[in-house]
């Protein structure tokens, strides 16, 4: 079924009116030898049949719901009021593109614009763009931003505890170009900022949940010349001081665990945000609020030199499609739960990660590795933190992330996470069943 | 379009003209009307050096972004602050109150050596 | 006419009342812990409305937007087609929504089988030797190409090669991907027929070139005649050849791009592949390659073995071009769509595509002048130059009149006054007598009263905008 209206009568109709024969001779460019007799693929088939077959692939899969779900690592298993699909889903907004034409896309403009002021507020920017592919790739492009706008200084600093896939994106992104990268451990104000460092990255919190102030680490960047990146979890600063407050340049964060459902790792939403002073060296698209001639307020893609269609090989990114659709879930989801509703979210995430960790901290073997942290914490575990997630898998229960899968060397090291999903009595199953794993 | 007949052009349409000991730079009326209304103007720091022909700033109208070079070698000894917060003087004044930046020559030669007003009026296509 | 919102939409800020809120949580059953004085938020800017508010505020935004549901929206080169209802269903599974990516391999067989089968059907479409779909859109997997590229140049030792040739009429992405991957670019330019002139590309082959990108058929709507001679002096000088598979839609089964010669590609999934746009995205990349370069793709990719599936990175890869695996909610709409053309259905999307363009044409070239005569395939260029005083730009205002979204205007750059026309497959010919009616009035218009195009559009939620003011004084964010 190929979605195709016109029927062989009206087909030759058509034809007729190019002045073809055939359908055939509107392919005569194609080198004859070139023209394929078909392809190695079955033939089409109904929708009931589609649908079965998508759906016997879906119901293989393991889902959250169904588990007792303790794993995050990047990926936040997290309530999605169901105002935010059904609008979402709608059809002028699920298939419109790109707003080229201003005056019948006030729709998507004004909730970009209404998604960049909310996104810019909690980072504490003073601009976010409308969308990166993931923060993976939004902190790889904030990378590149950063090294160019700090001409002749080629070092990067990165936390080793960085999520170990964006270490890897940013490794793709900045493959061609010199610039060294320097991994740095512990406190990012400790970090060895030097006259050559273009900017200095810290994740906040880290991969292993730990969170550090980014103030002084911010100031002594600014002291030598560098920039200030922050890897922000978003939620996050509904409850502690923002990037943006503490000094950060650029920032750049996860924007899936507000709205977008975990499909296997995408499309989530990349988030980026920056100061007024580097706005014109940020990549995406950016959309400006002005007037049409009779004074009325409306919105249009701005400040559009900057990208690929008019600069080409000068443009800052070749960023051109990006995740429209996951930046207007995530616009309605801030919407919907607003202060209150997401500031309660950030805080029972929070209490529920403590005293899980609390509840495990007790535990004989176990012992809690991170110091301040918000929703996931890392855990010593008395043995292979791999055997233990198998082992708990068994009775309903993933504990969490397993190091090892990163870093073979790391075998007892368990990465928790507890959102507002988590209840009260899975915690204390949780807690029960690793006291038992460790026997 | 009017040509400054103080001034030296390049073919990619910036001008140098005297003032006093320095140099300013800046883009020719045909320039700036191509380009449209002018929504933004990066400069270089005062202070920098700059080669004949070397990018000193970008020039940017709503749908079009241009490098802009000079004309001469010289330092840069002052930059337009009027013409970064208000670019539109370009479109209205770029002989004038549209100036872009102010450099000290280092070879005073290079200079004759640019399109005169008449050359540069024949490479736009005008008498 | 159309019928759109044309009231008014306050901002979410201008409609927040201080307490409200659009979400019940359940009360928290855990004690209360102190977060750290030092880290403490004290303030929170974000709107606090009702539930119905929001519902309301969102729907009446969504009115104001054309799309593909409520109306024919000839994008050239967007290929805006219908995305299939089913394709959302089948993406709204339980299964994949609340799936994991860190779940592990064993945990999520039916994902990774979908990607190994959208892989395999997308390699065969596009005549390669493996696929990889991490990449999220289609400049994404044009840089993942040109990595790819530079990484099989790296081996050979042959680091000089820095020269990647790019056809004039190519989009931006394309040189844009090639700044980001080392590449210098040199345009080539088009000749007479409007395929890459032939003369200029040997002359620029010499010991720099690292490759070309081309897209076939490109942005003119126009197939590349000579696409296995381009690709031959490519491969001769030391280079490899890049295809850009924006215009996909007018060739699958129909014609196998690896066939011709073309190394590594990649494809559009949301244009080709029939997923929604989203008013900007997410898109899907997926980019293949042919022996030579397939160990060089972007990963993990999904690898069968007998016991299961496994997500491995290829043995030479650039690496990972994204977290996780793709944006995977789109391939699932992708299999499904692959799922219900099949290999009939394929060639019948590039067959009706290609009619439709050389339909729509037809009407129209008698009064907009089509530069370049020849069959299109599933688009074509024509110019808006109908009547002294009126442009591209006042023509696209005023199809909003008529209730048509404007075609992709002022590209390609070759093209002066270019209106980039693509109906695709799924308009049927009564809409496009419809659209070729309206461009014949408008054009009438543009001679006989010429400001109605200049104040056009008069019937949108806003006339047209102040671009200027926009970009001299940045309003990037509600300042209230």
């Amino acid at each position: 079924m190929p979605f195709v209206p016109n029927t062989d009568a009206e087909r030759a109709e058509m034809l007729r009116a190019v002045g073809a024969s055939s359908v055939e001779e509107l392919f005569s460019d194609i080198p004859e030898h070139l023209h394929i007799k078909g392809l190695d693929l079955p033939d089409g088939i109904s929708e009931i049949e589609a649908l079965n077959e998508v759906d016997s692939l879906a119901e293989r899969n393991v889902q959250t719901k169904k588990m007792d779900w303790f794993l995050g690592a990047g990926a936040y298993y997290d309530y999605i009021p169901a105002a935010v699909p059904a609008l979402a889903g709608r059809g002028e907004f699920l298939t419109a593109y790109t707003p080229y034409q201003p005056e019948v896309s006030q729709g998507t403009l004004q909730a970009i614009f209404e998604y960049q002021s909310m996104a810019a507020k909690l980072l504490g920017m003073s601009v976010v763009n409308a969308s990166h592919y993931d923060g993976a790739t939004a902190l790889a492009e904030a990378v590149l931003m950063a090294w160019k706008a700090r001409d002749g200084r080629n070092r990067i600093l990165l936390p080793r505890e960085l999520h170990p896939e964006y270490a890897q994106v940013i490794e793709t992104y900045c493959t061609s170009f010199d610039i060294e990268f320097v991994r740095y451990g512990g406190a990012p104000e400790n970090a060895p900022i030097d006259d050559k460092t273009a900017a200095i990255v810290i994740a906040y919190p880290n991969f292993s949940g730990e969170i550090y102030p980014v103030k002084k680490a911010a100031d002594r960047a600014h002291e030598a010349g560098a920039l200030c990146i922050v890897q922000a979890d978003p939620l996050m600063c509904a409850l502690m001081k923002s990037p943006g407050e503490q000094g950060a340049d650029i920032v750049t964060a996860e924007g899936q665990s507000l709205g977008n459902p975990l499909n296997f790792g995408g499309p989530y939403l990349g988030i980026m945000g920056t100061t007024d002073a580097l706005v014109r060296r940020m990549p995406g698209r950016i959309v400006g609020e002005t007037k049409d001639k009779n004074g009325k307020r409306g919105f249009v893609l701005t400040l559009s030199t900057r990208e690929q269609h008019i600069r080409r090989e000068k443009a800052v990114s070749n960023i051109c499609s990006n995740q429209g659709l996951s930046m207007l879930q995530t616009c309605i989801y801030l919407a919907t739960l607003g202060k209150q509703g997401l500031r309660e979210i950030a805080r029972q995430s929070y209490d529920k990660a403590h005293y899980a960790a609390e509840l495990i901290g007790g535990i004989p073997g176990y012992s809690v590795r991170s110091s301040q942290f918000f929703r996931e914490f890392l855990v010593e575990t008395p043995r292979a933190a791999a055997q233990i997630v198998r082992a708990l898998g068994q009775r309903g229960i993933v504990p969490g992330f397993a190091l090892s899968r990163y870093y073979p060397d790391r075998r007892n090291e368990l990465l928790i996470c507890v959102t507002e999903m988590n209840t009260r009595t899975q915690i204390e199953r949780l807690a029960a069943a690793l006291r038992e794993a460790s026997r | 379009m009017a040509i400054d007949k103080n001034a030296r052009y390049l073919e990619s349409h910036e001008y140098a003209k005297p003032s006093g000991e320095h140099m300013i730079f800046g883009i020719s009326d045909h320039a700036q009307a191509e380009l449209g209304d002018v929504v933004f103007v990066e400069l270089p720091a005062v202070g920098k050096t700059l080669s004949k022909g070397a990018m000193f700033g970008t020039i940017e109208s709503v749908k079009a972004a241009s490098d802009l070079y000079a004309p001469v070698s010289g330092t840069v000894v002052e930059v337009n602050e009027a013409v970064k917060n208000d670019p539109s003087l370009v479109n209205k004044d770029c002989y004038g109150a549209g100036w872009l930046i102010k450099v000290a020559p280092i070879n005073a030669s290079e200079f004759s050596g640019l399109l005169d007003p008449a050359a540069y009026g024949k490479a736009i296509g005008e008498e | 006419m159309n019928t759109m919102n044309m009231r008014d939409e306050p901002l979410v800020y201008e409609l927040s009342r201080v307490g409200r809120t659009g979400c019940s949580l359940p009360k928290s059953d855990v004690p209360e812990y102190q977060v750290p004085g030092d880290l403490v938020r004290e303030e929170l800017d974000l709107p606090e409305l009702d539930e119905l508010t929001v519902v309301r505020h969102f729907t009446r935004l969504s009115q104001k937007n054309f799309s593909i549901d409520t109306e024919f929206y000839p994008l050239g080169s967007c290929t805006m087609k219908y995305n299939p209802k089913v394709n959302e269903v089948a993406a709204s599974n339980p299964g994949w929504k609340n799936l994991h990516p860190l779940v592990g391999d064993e945990y999520a067989q039916g994902a990774l089988e979908l990607i190994w089968r959208l892989q395999e059907g997308l390699r065969e479409v596009g005549g390669f030797a493996a696929a990889s779909l991490q990449p999220a859109a289609g400049a994404h997997g044009e840089f993942s190409g040109v990595l790819m590229i530079r990484a099989a140049l790296r081996e050979r030792g042959d680091r000089a090669r820095k020269k990647m040739l790019i056809p004039d009429s190519a989009h931006g992405t394309n040189p844009a991907s090639c700044t980001m991957a080392g590449f210098v670019t040199q345009t080539v330019p088009s000749g007479q027929d409007g395929n890459i002139d032939m003369a200029a590309l040997r002359a620029a082959l010499d010991e720099t070139v690292a490759g070309i990108m081309i897209t076939n058929p490109n942005t003119l709507g126009l197939f590349e005649r000579n696409i296995e001679e381009i690709c031959r002096l490519v491969h001769e000088a030391g280079g490899y050849v890049y295809g850009d598979g924006a215009n996909m839609n007018a060739l699958t089964g129909v014609f196998r791009p690896g066939s011709s010669g073309v190394d590594v590609m990649h494809f559009n999934l949301h244009k080709t592949f029939s997923t929604p746009h989203g008013g900007g995205g997410p898109g899907a990349g997926m980019v293949a390659a042919n022996e030579t370069l397939a160990s060089y793709l972007p990963g993990p990719i999904a690898v069968r073995h007998k016991s299961g599936y496994t997500l491995e990175m290829p043995p030479k890869s650039i690496g990972r071009m994204k977290a996780f695996y793709g944006n995977f909610g789109v391939l699932v709409r992708a299999y499904s769509y692959l799922l219900m053309t099949g290999a009939n259905g394929l060639r019948r999307v590039a067959e009706n595509a290609v009619l439709n363009a050389n339909y729509l044409k037809s009407l129209v070239e008698g009064v907009y002048p089509v530069p370049y005569k020849r069959n299109c395939m599933h688009e074509f260029v024509a110019k808006g130059t109908v009547a002294a005083g009126v442009h591209t730009l006042d023509i696209a205002k005023r199809l909003i009149d008529y209730g048509f979204h404007p075609p992709t205007i002022y590209f390609p750059l070759i093209v002066q006054e270019a209106l980039m026309i693509e109906p695709t497959e799924t308009e049927s010919k009564d809409t496009l007598d419809l659209y070729a009616d309206a461009l014949k009035r408008i054009a009438g218009e543009a001679a006989s009263q010429p400001e109605l195009l200049h104040d056009a559009p008069h019937g949108a939620p806003v006339g047209r905008l102040d671009e200027v003011m926009a970009a001299r004084c940045p309003i990037l964010c509600y300042r209230g």
